[in-house]
């Protein structure tokens, strides 16, 4: 019987199983038919999966060098292309869209050995935090399928929590890497913006949006880390700066650095009283560890998700205006015979409620007469906000704080209440307006069954410190 | 600030979407819910700061002009749901 802990033991397994990435591909291939009930997966590439091991194996005892990713099974949200290979957004709009080209984070895990075993279930166009959102159905939480995965990457997550796959690959604009890990117990890494290439990520909001990534093992995500990282000539948002040996990083054991938490998050009414008091108690357990942990104060807690919000939909206007019926996607036909009536049929038909509401409000924020009051507004609290991180960053080495205020809610919970949904992502989005590099590592188990984590965030390009610390929080 | 059906009619015209009355109806309602919470943000004083349009301080970043990772047509119209071996197609636009 096939088990996985780490990429690093794995690679040892291989060592002396020369068929052991075909015992992998089939047990994962296995176990994702065995749990299809948490619409996990949107698709499998079985066959392929089985092709490419056996390519792998055949490799490997042939004596070829291994990729550092050598037959580490992969998942990839329904957001990321991969060539010749279908990818929807989890929308009626794209669906039977395959790629023309795959992503560069895509390339590179490929040609560092990786198998791609299949796409994942998530909120459409990566718009939700529950993964509710999806065109294809629900996505459930393996701990307990009453209740959500979160969202918006809830497939990618569940498939890593339920052991469908070694690891996983999401996208996090407001904190759909981050808050879907906290809610299944796993970790969840968005890298600084700009680490990743987002080449080949159906875009949702650009100055936002980071490829991210979920794992059991810290090391194992910062591997894929190392892998994926580095500029591209097809972004130009990818940053040049070098990247370091996050893996090294990841078993580093620290202390002594200075940790800030903000005052109004502990304090915000939202907060589930056991978060808060596991928090309130942990933080006592980092100063006896040796760190210097200390509240400052935060006034602008209640002004980040809706500054998120005038941004995220006034890009996602902008970035999915791309959909018109014509060069690709659904496209409605029917007693039409004028341009604008296909563009608004097909759109209409093609995009769903949430889609359509953010759409709406993106052309309102950006709309003739709202532009300055919102749109700039919203542009200059995101300046201010920034100028407010350097100063903290001149004093603290890192930020903690729950990831989420509550732990995973009941199906259905909030999906009539767009509002109400937005407010789970108030810790998060805050590292992504500012596009600081931000982890959820699984720390604690709440009354009621579920999992929750703590978010640790650090300065931009800061991800050797964030590694070596949540290996420093993760350690008994 | 109030959300009418009329706005919401001119703001479905800007997205290129169409309503019923109904959807209409459910969609005022969620906007104004919206822009209600949004409208917070009145609340902070921003003046004379100069809106942040960028992420990243890199400026022009540039290489060399060679051509990298073009498609071909074929590939281009693979997803198209009406063309034919050239071109995309859509409904007639210069009407007699």
């Amino acid at each position: 019987m096939f088990s996985y802990t780490s990429i690093k033991e794995y690679h040892s397994f291989l060592g002396t199983n020369p068929d052991g990435c075909m015992q992998a591909v089939k047990h994962y291939i296995a176990a994702i038919e065995a749990n299809k009930h948490l619409n996990a997966f949107l698709e499998v590439f079985a066959d392929e999966a089985l092709q490419r091991a056996a390519e792998l194996d055949k490799q490997r005892t042939e004596g070829q060098t291994m990729g550092r990713l050598h037959g580490v099974v992969v998942s990839l949200k329904d957001v990321i292309c991969y060539k010749g290979h279908k990818v929807t957004a989890a929308s009626k709009i794209l669906d039977n869209f395959e790629s023309v080209y795959s992503a560069t984070a895509v390339e590179r895990l490929l040609a560092e050995g990786a198998i791609i075993i299949g796409r994942n279930n998530c909120d459409e166009f990566a718009m939700g935090s529950s993964s509710e959102n999806s065109a294809f159905g629900t996505v459930k939480n393996a701990r307990d399928t009453s209740r959500v995965p979160g969202g918006s990457s809830g497939g990618s997550a569940v498939a890593v929590q339920a052991d469908l796959t070694m690891i996983s690959l999401g996208s996090d604009t407001g904190g759909s890497v981050r808050q879907p890990a906290d809610f299944c117990g796993i970790i969840g890494m968005k890298p600084s913006y700009g680490r990743i290439s987002r080449y080949g990520l159906i875009a949702y909001a650009s100055s936002f949006d980071q490829i991210g990534i979920f794992g059991k093992n810290l090391a194992d995500v910062a591997i894929a880390l190392e892998v994926m990282s580095g500029e591209d000539n097809f972004d130009s948002t990818a940053s040049s700066k070098p990247v370091a040996h996050y893996e090294e990083h990841s078993h580093k054991l620290i202390t002594g650095k200075k940790i800030a938490y903000f005052k109004q998050v502990l304090d915000h009414p939202g907060i589930d009283p056991e978060i808060k008091a596991a928090t309130e108690n942990y933080i006592q357990t980092l100063k006896d560890k040796g760190f210097i942990v200390e509240a400052i104060n935060f006034d602008w807690l209640d002004y980040i998700v809706p500054t998120y919000y005038i941004l995220t939909t006034a890009e996602a206007t902008s970035n999915l205006s791309r959909f018109d019926g014509v060069r690709y996607g659904f496209r409605s036909t029917e007693g039409i015979d004028d341009l604008n009536e296909m563009y608004k049929q097909s759109r209409s038909k093609g995009f769903g409620k949430e889609v359509q509401r953010r759409i709406l409000l993106g052309n309102f924020v950006l709309s003739s007469g709202y532009f300055d009051a919102y749109f700039t507004k919203a542009q200059q609290v995101r300046k201010l906000l920034s100028d407010n991180t350097a100063t903290i960053f001149e004093q603290y080495d890192a930020i903690i704080s729950p990831t989420v205020p509550a732990p995973a809610f009941k199906l259905g919970e909030k999906s009539d209440d767009s509002v109400a949904m937005y407010l789970a992502d108030i810790y998060t989005v805050y590292a992504n307006l500012v596009g600081l590099p931000s982890i959820s590592v699984p720390l604690f188990t709440h009354s009621n069954g579920m999992p929750f984590g703590l978010q640790l965030m650090t300065n931009h390009y800061e991800e050797e410190l964030m590694f070596a610390l949540s290996n420093s929080f993760l350690a008994k | 600030m109030e959300v009418t059906e009329q706005m919401i009619q001119h703001l479905a015209n800007l997205s290129r979407l169409s309503f019923s009355d109904e959807e209409t109806k459910a969609f005022k309602n969620d906007l104004q819910g919206m822009i209600a919470f949004v409208e917070k943000l009145q609340e902070v004083d921003t003046t004379g700061i100069q809106p942040l349009q960028h992420m990243g301080d890199a400026v022009n970043v540039l290489r060399e002009d060679e051509i990298q990772g073009s498609i071909n047509r074929t590939e281009a119209l693979k997803n198209s749901p009406i063309k034919d071996d050239t071109f995309f197609k859509v409904p007639k636009v210069i009407k007699k």
